[in-house]
């Protein structure tokens, strides 16, 4: 038997669990739609033009950094579990990366990418 | 209690399944009772009553608005992206919460015991961005796409923060499975991490208050000028999916934290009869934790959010990595 299984057991029975609550409320409520009602909704006015408007370019810089990062945290990850074999070796290794990644955390910071303004 | 009561039923796969049904009924009666004690400690921390007359001291308001929820109308506005609009309440809920599964909540009793246990907690509050995204990207309303925008980057953000926090205690353990993490406490001479990963800690329950998006951080469901964020549109069941997973995300980071750094189920000395009460005291400390932070402080603007997380809570969680492992290195 996999360990993974009480997991994905209780991940199904939670997405049931949820599905049947829709179910039921879509059962029970009364549904009356019309037209103001279905529209979205902006403060009690009709909606203006349109909505996929195009937002900032900084949420895509934040998710290009967030890659980097994340990358990163992987590639520790497996590190902090062999720790105590690499010893020292793995220690200074682990330095030299980091120190890399430092520089380009203090490029990107002096660049303005960490800045929300 | 529990495991008495599993002994008594010897096929594997119906003490799987029934151990599960228990922990989500329990932890669903959590995420009902945590809205109830958020809104009676704050409603006494602001000199107020708070609910008090749905049953004795207003004990049954949960149970009340869970009807009310039910018999609510479920408005699905014309312009939605309905597949999208459909799965994204069930993306959240199932992310948030699945991560209860993992948590050894006593020594002899942990559902799901993974052996990259904290690996997968990460990946699953990673993946629960997405539920957020595709809910306010298919919501087709300004508010809406903000709140969903602003959740993205939010969540992200602090997603490495919070990693790095925990790296620094897989880097002291030596394994991602939750239950070796809290044996591993038992052995080390402090005996919780509080103490050496002091640092860790204070990283870690900032970027989890983050991540559920509570309040100094809550700028995605901002009221005042994003109505309700991502979740705008929705009504009904599917609005309460989403308040569900963002309990429900408080409840797996609360215990996270206990099993992390506060030693899991350990206590000074043992409760007969009651085992998991050293781990629900923990627990419900954390928990309270947040509904206090949320009484006590103001929200923060956008700039100052994305700015803690990247320039002060990242720094200082490498930082935090690099010092332990020298600390490792030495003793």
């Amino acid at each position: 038997m996999s360990i993974y299984q009480g997991f994905f057991i209780f991940a199904f029975i939670l997405l049931a669990l949820g599905v049947i609550l829709v179910v039921v409320n879509n059962l029970l409520a009364l549904r009356r739609p019309y037209k103001e009602k279905l529209i979205a909704y902006e403060c009690g006015l009709d909606p203006s033009g349109d909505t996929r408007i195009p937002f900032r370019i900084r949420f895509y810089l934040i998710g290009l950094l967030f890659l980097v990062f994340d990358v990163e945290i992987v590639f520790l990850y497996p590190w902090a579990i062999v720790f105590d074999h690499l010893g020292l070796f793995g220690f200074i290794e682990i330095f030299v990366f980091m120190i890399m990644l430092l520089v380009a955390y203090i490029y990107a910071w002096s660049e303005g990418a960490l800045t929300w303004e | 209690m529990i495991e008495q009561l599993l002994n008594l039923l010897n096929i594997e796969i119906v003490k799987v399944i029934l151990a599960a049904v228990i922990m989500v009924a329990v932890t669903l009666l959590h995420v009902a009772y945590l809205t109830y004690a958020e809104r009676k400690i704050i409603a006494r921390m602001q000199q107020r009553l708070g609910p008090n007359r749905v049953g004795p001291r207003g004990l049954l308001q949960p149970f009340a608005d869970m009807l009310k929820l039910i018999f609510k109308e479920d408005v699905i506005p014309k312009a939605v992206d309905k597949p999208t609009f459909w799965v994204a309440p069930f993306i959240s809920l199932v992310c948030a919460g699945a991560g209860v599964a993992l948590i050894p909540i006593w020594k002899n009793f942990v559902l799901s015991n993974i052996n990259v246990g904290l690996l997968f907690i990460l990946a699953l509050s990673g993946l629960g961005s997405y539920g957020i995204l595709l809910a306010g990207w298919s919501s087709n309303s300004r508010y809406a796409l903000l709140g969903g925008l602003r959740e993205g980057a939010q969540v992200i953000s602090y997603e490495i923060a919070m990693s790095l926090a925990l790296l620094s205690v897989v880097l002291m353990a030596g394994s991602f499975n939750l239950g070796d993490i809290v044996n591993a406490q038992l052995n080390s001479p402090f005996k919780i991490y509080l103490i050496p990963q002091i640092i860790g800690f204070f990283v870690f329950m900032i970027s989890a208050v983050a991540e559920c998006n509570r309040t100094p951080f809550d700028l995605p469901e901002a009221e005042q000028e994003l109505v309700a964020g991502y979740f705008t549109e929705y009504s009904g069941m599917r609005f309460a999916l989403f308040y569900l997973a963002e309990y429900a995300g408080m409840i797996v980071m609360s215990a996270l934290a206990v099993t992390c750094f506060l030693g899991g189920w350990a206590g000074p000395f043992d409760i007969p009869y009651i085992p998991f009460f050293w781990f629900f005291l923990k627990f419900y400390f954390i928990l309270f934790c947040y509904i206090w932070i949320r009484a006590t402080l103001p929200r923060y603007r956008y700039d100052q959010v994305m700015g803690l997380g990247w320039k002060i809570l990242i720094p200082l969680g490498l930082a935090n990595v690099f010092l332990t492992a020298i600390f490792k290195l030495i003793f």
